[in-house]
């Protein structure tokens, strides 16, 4: 594990360490911008947005690829609802793409995945519906999320993999919310692809609300 | 053994239950059909997760012999045989936004031939079964294929003339179901309003042997999947 670079921010609204394998539920005002900063590099941050007056209006990873006729997402991707409203758009990005097409996982995905013998293993769904809950975001309200920092490279083959993350320590993802958010994140906890470099770390979000 | 079959026309949404081990046949009555297609488990809270499915089976597209896979791990139904070798599983189904280019449709002016979104016939076939918008998931777009270029983004362009009239794809039902589909246009389709028919049969599947059938024996994922199931309905 390289060093943290615990810089210090002034003048954010937010500024939360998220432990590996934890989970937040974040409000984002309308023209706020919420910062994921990758502290060791390769750590996939699990993402869901919702409208925050109705979170039956929620990210719909399929809209927003099609809409931008593109599978990767970085600077100046619209992140879109699926009732087709602009949730946010990320406005900075020092990675340069990531996957919204892998899913997160899950207990059960685990088992079919990797086998019975992960099934005790925690999980991003779980970490989800336990945040999620007291916004009354349950198993309905769960769509397909965004993996920021993760690499899963498509091919016009068809072929889709999950490959060695492109971020580092230290570099992040910037959103901004085109309405009121609620951020649902699960810090991932899998240790079994390469998704978070063989070993979860902490990632921190910084918020500014003005 | 055909237990039933039935047209959807182009442009409309059909739903119902089905049961496992029973083959849902669909054939496009038409060029360029689209088929979007939803599935929903017995307990009406589970359903079809694309990416799951994808990333278990290293894909982008659907084909057989794939099985497709809920959110809590089962496997929902099989390809079991199609003639086309992709079937389109990043593009989403349509939204009325998507039917603007084509004017102003009503029931009032065009009768049964208004036009209507894929989103909202799905919609409204899950309200009817007590389901609704919060139900709605990532559907499989069958017939429809939408390329992939290898550039720094994986730029999305859709395929016309990937699919023809006669045409088909055979999935093996393998939880009780809720299938919910649409003829609407792909949502990415730039030609005319113009929407391809298809044929519903739904008939017995063969016994299945394990050792021996494609699907499970495609990756060890499908075969845990198709595990999963069986032990549901134990
Ligand atoms: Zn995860």
């Amino acid at each position: 594990m390289t060093a943290t670079t615990h810089e210090t921010v002034t003048g954010s609204d937010l500024d939360l360490l998220v432990e590996a394998g934890d989970g937040a539920l974040v409000a984002v005002p309308r023209g706020g911008r919420l910062r994921i900063v990758d502290l060791h590099g390769n750590q996939a941050a699990d993402t869901l947005l919702y409208d925050a007056a109705d979170v039956r209006n929620r990210y719909s990873a399929l809209d927003t690829v099609r809409e931008q006729a593109a599978v990767f997402l970085t600077t100046g991707s619209r992140l879109l609802s699926t009732r087709l409203d602009e949730l946010a758009v990320i406005t900075d990005d020092t990675v340069g793409r990531h996957d919204t097409l892998g899913g997160a996982c899950a207990q059960e995905s685990n088992v079919v995945r990797y086998g019975e013998h992960t099934r005790h293993q925690h999980a991003c769904r779980q970490t989800f519906l336990a945040y999620g809950a007291p916004a009354g975001i349950g198993a309905r309200e769960l769509g397909h999320n965004i993996n920021f920092f993760m690499n899963v490279p498509v091919t016009s083959a068809g072929d889709l993999h999950f490959e060695d993350g492109l971020s580092a320590p230290g570099k992040h993802v910037e959103l901004t919310a085109s309405r009121d958010l609620l951020v649902l994140l699960s810090n991932c906890p899998q240790l079994n692809n390469p998704c978070n470099g063989w070993d979860p770390t902490p990632v921190r979000l910084l918020g500014w609300w003005t | 053994m055909s237990l039933f079959a039935m047209e959807v026309p182009g442009g409309a949404a059909w739903s119902s239950p089905v049961r496992a081990g029973r083959l849902v046949t669909l054939t496009a009555l038409g060029d360029d059909a689209n088929c979007s297609v939803l599935l929903v488990a017995a307990d009406r809270v589970d359903r079809l997760n694309l990416p799951d499915t994808l990333k278990a089976q290293m894909s982008a597209r659907v084909i057989a012999p794939m099985v497709l896979m809920s959110d809590r791990g089962l496997a929902l139904a099989s390809v079991v045989a199609s003639s086309l070798d992709w079937h389109d599983a990043l593009g989403g189904f349509s939204h009325p936004a998507h039917l603007e280019r084509h004017g102003p449709t009503s029931y009032a002016a065009d009768r049964n031939d208004w036009r209507r979104s894929a989103r909202t016939g799905l919609v409204s076939e899950l309200t009817k079964h007590g389901l609704d918008e919060r139900d709605l998931h990532g559907s499989v777009n069958f017939f429809s294929k939408v390329a992939v270029t290898d550039d720094d983004r994986a730029s999305l362009t859709h395929v016309t003339g990937h699919s023809r009239a006669g045409d088909t794809v055979t999935l093996r039902v393998e939880h009780d179901l809720l299938v919910a589909l649409s003829t609407a246009p792909h949502p990415m389709a730039t030609g005319a309003w113009a929407p391809a028919g298809v044929r519903v049969e739904v008939s017995h599947a063969p016994e299945v042997d394990p050792a021996t059938d494609a699907s499970w024996c495609f990756r060890d994922e499908s075969a845990r999947a198709l595990e999963m199931s069986r032990r549901a309905a134990a």
